[in-house]
């Protein structure tokens, strides 16, 4: 148990490791960081402009867009451009489990995920609104993160070489999933039949729950909110360990 | 092939290796053994199935039959993993890191303490050349250089086992001749070193033994000399006329096995060298030609290999 312990401490370092290299390539240039923030917010003012709609209602769409879209951004591509650049075969003849390499790849996209997040939480505090349960919005947004960094690295599965590849995947999951989420219409006003559709979305929960702690109020119990996306996670990151140890040997 | 007996002086050992791609059998049940401490060629021609028994070895793929170890250790393991340095073939460092960065992620990777990390970094790349390039982004490095900085990559967690694909393909003379020299020193600290390579030179100078593989087969194992020399029928005898002659006509010679051109020379292979010269001399004279260089040579690894490669596809 002790052996088994130590092991999985020294791969937790290794994922560290890894997520580090990752932040120092991929997600600390000037354009990854202001992309990462101009896209959703554009694409967020782009449905508001012309609806009257409060700050409480608008913050916690606009939070829940950019972390999804900044968690998800660079982890469908970090995988593929391994490949690509023909590092991929070193890392994999390290010590270091095919998981290992995937949660690096995934901590870099949470750790990018909360920073930016810290802008619209500004945001929000700058335009007066006020967050009733910090404590709750703050451990969602950890949540979230690494929710949707785990989802992002989905979409690097097949075994390519080619980042646009993977981003294409990502960007026909992604963009539905930010219509169906709550974000620029609120649950209770969808239909039946949306909502049905909105719950297989975890940035439904990530939304509902910033709903509750910024405008006081949201469709499902908070909870239920956090328990769904703590399932969502873990359902992500199993299946990206899975199914990239599967493929991973197939990129060499 | 003979099993191999699990034994603690042996560094690497392999039984019955496969691996399949669909229907290709890209290595067929191999089996080998290298001592500690050994430096081991492992040559083939291209496709033979070098770099899928490395990809193996090194736990980069999976295998689909036989059992391989490390040091004891499963390969694949973490623990065959930890003990083992890797130059994997076209492989590359991080462009966008400096070479430093490159070496310090790699120690972190092996679980180096960071001050001993630095301390053999240093001491690496300054063996290497690259000290004064350390801070680098390795996007400005030249291929030797690359190449360098990655044998630092391998070697910076002090491995007992070190896996080189092809280390010196396609490199300058200086970069080759750095990489052999302190692939030696290496080997006499008593690091064990497996080596593919294409360049039979190289193989004969650096190895103790070498491995022959072709077509997923083994074909032969033994020390680079031992095989030189049981090449029968491949002493090479070089000649060249004062006219170009029929290569066709040569090969009629008696004793000939094989005939190839090189420039304005002539490459026979015989058994009999001597009778060779004497049928040369009696043919220049009948043709009405000069023999204007005669050279019987030692086989070499080459041959040997030529030999043994030509005789499987056979």
């Amino acid at each position: 148990m002790m052996t088994s312990d130590a092991t999985a401490l020294q791969q937790l370092r290794r994922s560290l490791a890894i997520a580090r290299k990752d932040i120092r390539i991929y997600y600390s240039k000037g354009p990854v960081v202001i992309f990462g923030l101009l896209f959703p917010v554009f694409l967020f003012l782009s449905f508001l402009i012309g609806r009257h709609l409060t700050v409480d209602f608008m913050m916690p769409g606009l939070l829940g867009m950019i972390l999804f879209f900044t968690a998800t951004a660079i982890s469908p591509i970090v995988v593929p451009f391994e490949t690509m650049g023909r590092t991929l075969e070193r890392l994999m003849s390290c010590p270091v489990a095919n998981g290992t390499i995937i949660l690096g790849d995934i901590l870099a996209s949470f750790i990018f995920g909360l920073v930016i997040s810290l802008v619209p939480i500004i945001i929000t505090l700058a335009l007066g609104a006020a967050i009733s349960s910090p404590a709750i919005l703050a451990l969602t947004i950890i949540l979230g993160a690494f929710c949707f960094a785990s989802l992002g690295n989905l979409f690097s599965i097949p075994p390519t070489n080619l980042p646009a590849t993977a981003n294409m995947i990502a960007s026909v999951v992604k963009f539905p999933l930010v219509f169906i989420s709550g974000i620029f219409i609120s649950l209770d006003e969808l239909p039946s039949w949306g909502q049905a559709i909105a719950y297989i979305s975890p940035l439904t929960y990530f939304t509902d729950i910033a709903r509750h702690c910024i405008a006081g109020q949201g469709h499902i119990p908070v909870a239920i909110d956090l328990l769904a996306l703590l399932a969502f996670t873990i359902l992500f990151l199993t299946l990206d360990i899975r199914l990239h140890s599967r493929t991973m040997p197939r990129r060499i | 092939m003979p099993h191999v007996e699990l034994n603690s002086n042996l560094a690497i050992e392999v039984n019955e290796l496969t691996k399949r791609y669909g229907q290709t059998v890209a290595v067929d049940h191999i089996s080998f053994a290298v001592k500690k401490g050994e430096l081991f060629g492992f040559l083939g021609p291209n496709g033979a199935g070098k770099t899928t028994t490395i990809r193996m070895l090194t736990g980069v793929i999976g295998l689909d039959g036989g059992s391989a170890s490390i040091q004891g250790y499963k390969a694949g393991s973490l623990k065959a993993k930890q003990v083992t340095g890797v130059l994997p073939e076209m492989a590359n460092a991080y462009s966008d890191l400096s070479g430093w960065n490159n070496l310090m992620f790699t120690a972190e990777l092996y679980g180096v303490p960071a001050r001993k990390a630095r301390e053999k970094g240093a001491e690496l790349l300054q063996a290497v050349g690259l000290f004064p390039r350390k801070d680098d982004l390795v996007s400005a490095y030249s291929k030797g250089m690359k190449q360098r900085l990655i044998l630092c990559m391998a070697l910076i967690s002090e491995p007992q086992v070190l896996f080189l694909d092809e280390p010196t393909s396609g490199l300058d003379v200086q970069s080759a001749r750095l990489i052999n020299d302190m692939l030696r020193s290496l080997n006499a600290t008593g690091k064990t070193i497996f080596l593919t390579t294409h360049d039979m030179d190289e193989a004969n100078q650096l190895c103790h033994r070498v491995a022959i593989i072709n077509q997923g087969k083994i074909v032969a194992i033994d020390a680079p000399e031992k095989l030189r020399l049981t090449t029968s029928g491949m002493h090479p005898v070089e000649v060249s006329f004062s006219d170009p002659v029929s290569p066709g006509a040569l090969a009629k010679l008696p004793g000939v096995n094989a005939v190839k051109t090189l420039g304005d020379k002539y490459r026979l292979h015989t058994a009999e060298p001597g009778e060779l010269v004497a049928a040369l001399v009696n043919y220049s004279r009948s043709a009405g030609l000069r023999i204007v260089s005669l050279n019987t040579l030692a086989p070499t690894l080459e041959d040997a290999f030529v030999a043994l490669t030509e005789r499987e596809m056979k």
